[in-house]
């Protein structure tokens, strides 16, 4: 709903992508791969993605494609472009997909979803970017933190995270100027929440005039949409729901509107306006 | 049986009067065309990937479907409680219909009503539409009269049909679920009641608990599996129901390539439908149907019309 009309377009189909490397990161694995026919994305969006031998090998799961946000973008010198994945092993998905090894193939199917807004489109008076990111939800975060760069737009970064052993791809992603993180366990950073980083920014001097981005898991995504809510300050926010097709065949991927009904995450969003939505925890046991 | 005396690249078949280019539809509610354009562009168009549309149940009124959680994985399948969301009659006449026909493949509209009332009016005002081949009736709802699952009561199901048949004589097709002891009961009730052709399976009533709380996953409390973890069931009930009819049996319940597409046709079914395969791969419909001729060939058959007149040993 953000910005739907110019997201690039996916490929009809699914495709076989080589991996081109895949290594581990602060407890997260980081993999890349080699997508010669897929057009650049655009930050927020996201990959469907099942590896190729064994998808459904123990047990019958995974059976389904993950939805994958993907976390940087390169050019790659033979066409087409070189996507990094940033993965959290949590079950039989997104373990397998950190199993594969250089040479493997993935089925990709995507890019999917719509994009982020630049700041100016989210606020008008916004001067820079405040990006909120919690766990893995730092991928699309680093995304769009480098298109800004590129487009000599000023941002600050919050990152969040449990403890080291969740904490992948700050190095790698996040340039260390202007990134702030917070750790649960005390371990680095501020001890606590990002969300307490991010109330301490909007206390300061210009937090009326950023626009503010967060991804990252839903008890978080919900705090900041009220941080942002109580202050009148637009967000948006890259969510996470069960998916099982990405491009809107199967009416899973429902999250409430604020007008009431549903949306379908994987066309409307991923990325949301903050006032767009009834809840960021659709389905979680809080809310049931 | 020889090898290659016939052709198996023409896959043209017809399904109660209706020119198909192939035997593969979509199951209803598993392809949405009109998203899928918005998605990918106009190759869908171009390369749509099945031979005859079937759109997703459309109802009376508009419905927001289910609340979230609707999505649930199993091994080999996944069970959905997606609600039948739509804009309701008006809404998918006055736009999604218009979209629909820009489609190059007959469509087939898939409705459903708790009372013969809505059923009527279902009927009746989608099938003067001409961009319409054929109508689905999706019976596995409750009658509000009776209480009773349409679908699952062989007089209920006759009586429905008895109503419907004499709106129209375009075909209608009664998509059986699978959740009954006797499903060619049903069919025949279909049949007799004068239904063209029937299509089956619908999902698995089925479940899933929450794996840390003592909540049951799916929003809605239970679910419908769907999948290759179906397909043993839906290939029995094909073969009985096939064996009990001689209206044309539309064929789906876990089919992911040509070769358990065939399966299906081997059982009975006429034509078949691709269904959760799509979530895997948009193109699943596209590939099912460049598989056949040489799925058709391995095991022997000049053309499809032969495997379609196999009966079972
Ligand atoms: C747009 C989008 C972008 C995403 N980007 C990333 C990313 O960049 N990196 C990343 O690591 N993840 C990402 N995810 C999340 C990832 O797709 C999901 O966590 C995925 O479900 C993981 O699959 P799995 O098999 O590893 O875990 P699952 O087994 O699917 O477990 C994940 C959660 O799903 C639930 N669950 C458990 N069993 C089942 C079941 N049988 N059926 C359904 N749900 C179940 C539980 O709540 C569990 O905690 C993204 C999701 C979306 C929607
Ligand atoms: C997400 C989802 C939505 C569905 N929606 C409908 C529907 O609206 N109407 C209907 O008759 N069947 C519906 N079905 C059932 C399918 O059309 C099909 O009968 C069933 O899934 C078995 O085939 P499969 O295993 O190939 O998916 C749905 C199935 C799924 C998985
Ligand atoms: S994931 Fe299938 S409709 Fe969104």
């Amino acid at each position: 709903m953000a910005a739907e009309a110019d997201s690039p377009r996916a490929p009809f189909g699914r495709r076989a992508c080589e991996v081109a490397d895949s290594r581990e990161s602060g407890g997260y694995r980081i993999f890349t791969l080699i997508d010669a026919e897929g057009p650049a994305p655009a930050a927020g969006q996201f990959y469907m993605l099942a590896a190729a031998p064994d998808w459904a090998g123990e047990g019958g799961r995974p059976y389904l494609p993950r939805a994958i946000s993907y976390a940087r973008v390169t050019e790659n010198p033979k066409g087409g472009v070189r996507l990094d994945f940033l993965i959290d092993e949590v079950g039989p998905g997104t373990s397998r997909l950190a199993r594969m090894k250089q040479g493997d193939e993935c089925f990709v199917a995507g890019p999917f979803g719509n994009r982020f807004s630049l700041p100016r489109q989210l606020n008008e008076g916004a001067a820079g970017a405040i990006l909120v990111g919690g766990g893995i939800g730092i991928a699309p975060m680093a995304v769009l933190r480098r298109e800004l760069v590129n487009r000599g737009i000023p941002s600050r970064s919050l990152l969040g995270f449990r403890d080291q052993a969740h904490s992948g791809g700050v190095d790698e992603l996040f340039g260390c100027e202007e990134t702030r993180l917070a750790f649960e366990d005390g371990s680095y950073g501020h001890k606590g929440f990002v969300t307490d980083l991010l109330l301490q920014l909007l206390e300061g001097d210009d937090s009326g005039s950023a626009a503010i981005y967060s991804c990252g898991p839903p008890a978080m995504l919900e705090a900041v949409r009220r941080i942002c809510a109580d202050r009148g300050l637009p967000v948006e926010l890259a969510l996470e729901s069960p998916m099982a097709c990405g491009y809107g065949a199967c009416f899973g991927c429902a999250v409430p509107k604020a007008e009431g009904g549903y949306m379908r995450l994987c066309v409307d969003g991923p990325v949301v306006r903050g006032d767009q939505i009834a809840t960021a925890m659709a389905g979680e046991p809080a809310v049931g | 049986m020889a090898e290659g005396t016939a052709d198996t690249s023409d896959l043209s078949t017809d399904l109660c009067g209706i020119e198909l280019a192939g035997p593969v539809l979509n199951g209803s509610g598993t392809f949405d065309a009109i998203a899928a354009r918005r998605v990918f562009g106009d190759e869908v168009v171009s390369g749509f990937p099945f031979d005859c549309y079937v759109s997703k149940t459309i109802t009376m009124n508009p419905r927001p479907g289910n609340a979230p959680y609707r999505l649930w994985e199993t091994p080999s399948g996944m069970i959905n409680s997606i609600g039948l969301p739509g804009p309701g009659l008006d809404g998918f006449l006055e736009r999604d219909l218009v979209q629909l026909a820009e489609f190059d493949v007959p469509l087939i509209v898939s409705v459903m009503a708790d009372r013969v009332e809505d059923f009527e009016i279902l009927v009746n005002r989608v099938a003067e539409r001409e961009e319409v081949a054929g109508i689905e009736l999706n019976v596995s709802c409750p009658n509000v009269h009776s209480g009773l699952i349409v679908g699952e009561q062989p007089s209920e199901t006759e009586a429905l049909m008895k109503a419907l048949r004499p709106l129209t004589a375009k075909p209608l097709i009664v998509k059986l679920t699978p959740n009954v002891a006797n499903p060619h009961e049903v069919a025949m009730a279909a049949e007799s009641g004068g239904a063209d052709s029937v299509s089956m399976i619908n999902t698995v009533k089925a479940a899933a608990i929450d794996p840390v709380s003592t909540r049951t996953w799916l929003g809605a409390g239970a679910g419908g599996l769907s999948g290759p973890a179906v397909r043993p069931i839906a290939l029995a009930q094909v073969r009985s129901v096939a064996s009990a009819v001689s209206v044309p049996v539309i064929g789906m319940g876990g089919i992911t390539d040509a070769e358990s597409a065939l399966e299906f046709i081997l059982a009975g079914a006429r034509v078949i439908a691709v269904g959760t395969e799509n979530f895997r791969d948009p193109r699943a419909g596209a590939l099912v149907s460049e598989g056949l001729p040489a799925a058709l060939a391995r095991r022997g058959f000049a053309s499809l019309a032969e495997a379609q007149s196999v009966t079972l040993d």
